[in-house]
């Protein structure tokens, strides 16, 4: 989007930036990293991420302040994301990572939203209608990547409200 | 019961010595140390005046006088040419200051050993053997004589205790004649000079009731730095306090230790407190926990952070200062930023 990102408070604020040793403090620190790290990722459209990179993006790295959390607590808070349930580790050494800034379950509601408000349950999708079809246009769901909305889906056809269908040209999915 | 006829009396601050009249070369002597007491006996007709000396036992390790046995426990000193009075008062002088306890006699000093070492031809091991022993033997003498040095420096400090304690009372006595703050800069001088009477293992022996008496002196001695300095001194800093004001009569950390372990069993205003970083203090027992968390906390909020430096620069030991900031941390009212520039505590903001 093309409105500019909007840091939180805590951005500035050095201790921020240092794994704080009391441990009701960090959990509050933790839980302010992990909703900076998910609301960047959102802003940006981010849905991997490199733990190296990382450490020398914007969100880790506050150069107005000279801060820069370490790499041992940018891994703290990714562990954190992945109890979470907003991480995926794609690699054995957890260099890279799927950051799920809605849960595969969420978007699986959204989805089922906008199709039951427009009174297509019943009907069959393309994966590729959904996530850049003209129809789904403005909804916070178009540009989704694929690998993302298939695991939408199944959380769905989990729920018994759709059903993955093999295509000719690629899956398709019926909902319920 | 024996005689020894026309001689000399002589008395050293360790000794009483007799010396035969005509023989100068034959004395006898005898420590004061086995002394317990004496007395005057006067003159009669044809009776010279006496002073009657009463002994201890003789020591096992006694070397053989002129008679190894006596059945009697006395020594009779009879003046026939005067010079009883001034003997008796200087007897009672010596009696008195006891200076043979402070001050150990001289030891012999060995014989030269250049002259024997041209005369024994040191060979083989049996030379060297013998270089080992000379050695040895100087080593022993320079340490006794080391040691005697140390004893009289004793004898010097508690002298200036002495002294320090009579000026502190004519302070007190004459106040008018010096001004208010020339008897506030005497005192604190005296202060760090010497405290009167020092708790030792000696007056007090060893064990519980020591430390128990040590807690006592230690409680009303700290009080008035504690409080200059916010109630809470680290237990190195005490340690130092207190054996700079007590000279020569040293404490062990040990015994430090233990004596503040005492303040609660004693209900002393006094708590000693361990750190969860293994930092020992000594803090008023009014000076609360929760007292020091504030006070921190208001600093650090006044300045908006604070290092443990800075915020010593308000008057405690940087030791002590960082403890507080973890205390107030771990409390949760601050939190910390630590980064190249070092650790600095906020106010917990999360």
């Amino acid at each position: 989007s093309a409105m500019s990102f909007e840091w939180p408070w805590q951005y500035n604020f050095p201790p921020f930036f240092t794994l704080q040793p009391n441990v009701d403090t960090r959990q509050k620190q933790l839980a302010a990293w992990c909703s900076l790290a998910l609301s960047y990722c959102r802003h940006h459209k981010l849905y991997t991420l490199d733990v190296l990179e990382a450490q020398e993006s914007p969100v880790f790295n506050n150069k107005k302040i000279e801060r820069k959390l370490s790499m041992e607590a940018i891994q703290v808070v990714f562990e954190e994301l992945r109890k979470k349930g907003n991480l995926e580790w794609l690699d054995k050494n957890k260099s890279r990572c799927l950051v799920m800034w809605r849960r595969p379950e969420e978007w699986g509601k959204l989805i089922y939203q906008w199709v039951s408000r427009n009174g297509m349950v019943n009907s069959v999708f393309t994966l590729y209608e959904l996530s850049n079809g003209d129809e789904t246009e403005g909804e916070e769901f178009h540009g989704l990547e694929e690998w993302m909305l298939l695991r939408s889906l199944q959380a769905l056809q989990a729920e018994g409200r759709a059903e993955i269908i093999t295509m000719d040209d690629g899956k398709g999915v019926k909902f319920f | 019961q024996a005689k020894l006829d026309v001689g000399v009396a002589l008395l050293s601050t360790h000794r009483l010595i007799w010396r035969d009249g005509k023989n100068h070369d034959c004395c006898i002597s005898m420590p004061l140390s086995q002394i317990i007491f004496f007395e005057e006996q006067a003159a009669g007709i044809g009776k010279s005046a006496k002073i009657v000396i009463h002994l201890h036992p003789a020591p096992v390790n006694k070397e053989p006088g002129p008679y190894q046995h006596s059945k009697y426990s006395f020594i009779k000193l009879s003046f026939k040419e005067h010079g009883q009075i001034e003997f008796f008062r200087r007897l009672t002088e010596e009696m008195t200051q006891k200076r043979w306890e402070s001050t150990p006699a001289s030891q012999p000093i060995p014989t030269g050993t250049g002259s024997q070492a041209g005369r024994i031809r040191a060979v083989g091991i049996v030379g060297i053997e013998r270089k080992i022993e000379e050695r040895r033997k100087e080593t022993d003498k320079n340490i006794s004589e080391a040691f005697e040095d140390l004893s009289k420096l004793m004898v010097k400090a508690k002298e200036m205790v002495e002294l320090s304690r009579s000026i502190a009372n004519k302070i007190k006595d004459k106040q008018g004649d010096i001004t208010e703050d020339e008897t506030i800069r005497f005192k604190s001088y005296l202060l760090s000079m010497g405290i009167a009477n020092p708790v030792t293992r000696e007056t007090h022996g060893s064990g519980t009731h020591y430390h128990l008496q040590l807690a006592k002196q230690l409680g009303t001695m700290l009080q008035a730095p504690l409080e200059e300095r916010g109630g809470m001194m680290a237990l190195t800093e005490v340690y130092c306090l207190v054996n700079r004001a007590r000279g020569m009569e040293l404490l062990s950390p040990e015994d430090l230790v233990n004596a503040c372990k005492m303040f609660e069993l004693l209900k002393l205003p006094l708590r000693l407190r361990v750190f969860d970083s293994g930092v020992m203090v000594v803090q008023l027992q009014s000076h609360s926990e929760e007292e020091m968390i504030a006070s921190a906390l208001d600093n650090v909020s006044d300045k908006g952070s604070l290092t443990a430096e800075e915020f010593a620069l308000l008057g405690l030991s940087v030791l002590l200062s960082k403890e507080r900031l973890l205390l107030a941390e771990k409390m949760g009212h601050l939190c910390r930023d630590d980064s190249v520039e070092g650790l600095r505590f906020y106010p917990n903001l999360f």
